[in-house]
């Protein structure tokens, strides 16, 4: 992201620079605002957030809430559930969609295409139409309100935009580089992991990183097949502490979504560079 | 994007030896984990879920199913609630994709400039994509708390931003457009920086303003990216569900009541399962429809 501004110095109105500030300023209450607003409701002590003209900050720092938040049993198990859902999703899509990439690239089969066009047809139907028969082919295989239920349909929904990305990350290395590999003479499996792995390492990290966040995130295959308490993720413990007690505990429901926002947080500035140039190399080489 | 037309039937898998690559028939043991799952829980549910749609099939755990051809349409033709959802939903789409795209054009063209505290801009702009559906709709709920939100501190009147029905469906377009802010700004941007700077400087020269500029050089050069996100939006806007769900739940009275949220309460509240799956039936039909209009339209005007 560090190509000039398209802006040239020619014909440039003198008011333009400060208008442009004013703009991004304006962009920027819009954007932050919500967030920073939450992150004060979370320190605010159910005495501020009661009274009606507290004001927009906190008065001080209490940490009650937080604490208070993770304290609460259901929370404290949903985000277990939701940790070990993500990790196994993560790691099973990883490892079943790394070899498939590099075959969907390297062999050069008709299957790419379909990969491609599956995943393009699976955005536009409404997830109503994939969920009923998936309730009934869960129930019929008795995995309705079990977390490894949830993982199945997580890894699968999962595994073609995996595909997507790892295949734009194999297609960018050189083939030539193999080829060198081979002449020097290492086997194949030598090659692949002396020389094709460690150059997918970055694209490996990102796609992992974000099948992990959207099983994190992921709320409406949940509701439907979670009904019991014990085995609810994250989103649907969220989901339902609004309606249970969120007008009472404002400052624990903020708390409680600011520490579930931690890891998809972490992620994006991490690889906030990168996202660009990653996600879109998929949409190019596809 | 041949997003209309499925590229799913079976073709001869040809065996082409290019460079260091081998056959299809060395690829398919490595491919074939990926495949079988997918092929199991996604593809078959969703046929089976398309002929659903042509069912009578309910919740119960020993309820019979019989094809009962296309009762569901008939009833839903004239099933005034779920056409007023329609309705609903496709304002909700259009209003949230076509909002989205004028902030996200204006913000990826302020972020493409040399200004200072850019990099903060940026890294605010990606926050929402971060965030979960769930928690973005909490956060907007303590924002629009009639009591406690700034939103009402900040604006006179005491207005139940979220309790009323003539004013809730712009308010939760709001949030929409909030929340989906990220994905077009990035893509955009990225399309922006793509735009070979030359251009825009031989403009320049030749004496064309900035609003010329940009309707003329830079606006063009940004369609193929413009149309190819606008569209993803637009499905993703239409099919959006956990958002709306926490913000509203489809009310106050239903004014906010997507379509998805309707066959969802059709199928897992009532049981009516066949019938869910002939609105979703529906939806597919109407969302291809558009899409292949729009992407037709645009394709034509790439060719002229």
């Amino acid at each position: 992201m560090t190509t000039p501004a398209t802006t040239s110095a020619v014909g440039r109105n003198p008011f333009s620079r400060p208008l442009q500030y004013l703009a991004l300023l304006v962009y920027m209450c819009f954007l932050a605002f919500p967030l920073l607003f939450l992150l004060s409701t979370a320190f605010k002590t159910p005495r501020e957030l009661r009274s009606p003209d507290a004001g927009i900050l906190p008065q001080s720092l209490t940490w009650e809430n937080f604490t208070s938040a993770i304290e609460k049993a259901d929370l404290y198990t949903a985000a277990g559930n939701s940790l070990l859902v993500a990790v196994t999703t993560t790691l099973i899509v990883t490892l079943v969609s790394l070899p498939a990439a590099y075959a969907l690239v390297r062999f050069r089969t008709r299957l790419r295409a379909v990969a491609t066009g599956w995943i393009l047809l699976s955005q536009v139907f409404p997830f109503i139409l994939i969920i009923i028969p998936l309730f009934l082919l869960m129930r019929n295989i008795g995995l309705v309100d079990t977390l490894l239920g949830l993982v199945i349909v997580y890894a699968v929904w999962a595994l073609p935009f995996s595909l997507w990305m790892l295949q734009g990350y194999v297609a960018a290395i050189p083939v030539e580089l193999e080829e060198a590999g081979a002449v020097d003479g290492a086997g194949r499996l030598r090659t692949l992991a002396k020389i094709v792995l460690p150059l997918l390492a970055p694209g490996i990290v990102a796609t992992s990183l974000f099948t992990f966040i959207n099983s994190w995130n992921e709320f409406f295959f949940a509701l439907v097949l979670i009904q019991d308490p014990d085995m609810q993720t994250l989103p649907l413990a969220l989901a339902r502490f609004v309606g249970a007690e969120g007008q009472v505990q404002l400052g624990q429901l903020a708390a409680a979504a600011l520490l579930a926002c931690i890891p998809s947080l972490v992620f994006f500035l991490l690889i906030q560079k990168r996202l660009t140039a990653g996600l879109l190399s998929g949409a190019v080489k596809g | 994007m041949t997003v209309v037309s499925p590229p799913l039937e079976e073709r001869p898998v040809r065996r082409r030896r290019r460079g260091f690559g081998g056959g299809s028939r060395d690829a398919w043991p490595l491919v074939l984990p990926a495949l079988l799952p997918v092929m199991l829980f996604s593809v078959y549910p969703l046929v089976y879920g398309v002929l659903l749609g042509f069912t009578d099939a309910r919740a119960g755990l020993n309820a019979e199913t019989a094809f009962n051809g296309l009762d569901n349409y008939v009833e839903l033709a004239g099933n005034e609630l779920f056409w007023n959802s329609f309705k609903i939903g496709l304002i909700w789409a259009f209003s949230v994709t076509v909002l989205q795209f004028l902030a996200s054009l204006g913000l990826a063209l302020l972020l493409n400039l040399d200004l200072r505290l850019r990099w903060l801009a940026r890294t605010l702009a990606l926050v929402p994509w971060a965030m979960p559906p769930v928690i973005i709709a909490i956060m907007w709920q303590l924002m629009l708390n009639p009591g406690y939100g700034p939103v009402n501190q900040i604006l006179p009147g005491n207005v139940n931003w979220l309790g009323e029905a003539s004013i809730a469906l712009p308010v939760v377009i709001v949030v929409g457009v909030w929340a989906g802010m990220p994905q077009t700004t990035i893509t955009l941007l990225a399309g922006l920086q793509s735009v070979p700077a030359e251009l825009n400087e031989a403009a320049a020269i030749d004496g064309a303003s900035t609003w010329r500029r940009f309707w003329h050089v830079t606006l063009p050069a940004l369609r193929p990216v413009a149309v190819a996100i606008t569209t993803l939006d637009l499905i993703w806007n239409f099919n959006s569900f956990a958002l709306v769900f926490v913000l509203t739940a489809g009310g106050p009275g239903g004014t906010t009541m997507l379509p998805s949220l309707f066959a969802y309460n059709e199928a897992f509240r009532y049981g009516n399962f066949g019938y869910a799956a002939a609105m979703g039936n529906v939806m597919v039909v109407v969302i291809g429809a558009f899409l292949y209009f729009y992407l037709r339209g645009q394709m034509r005007r790439r060719l002229q």
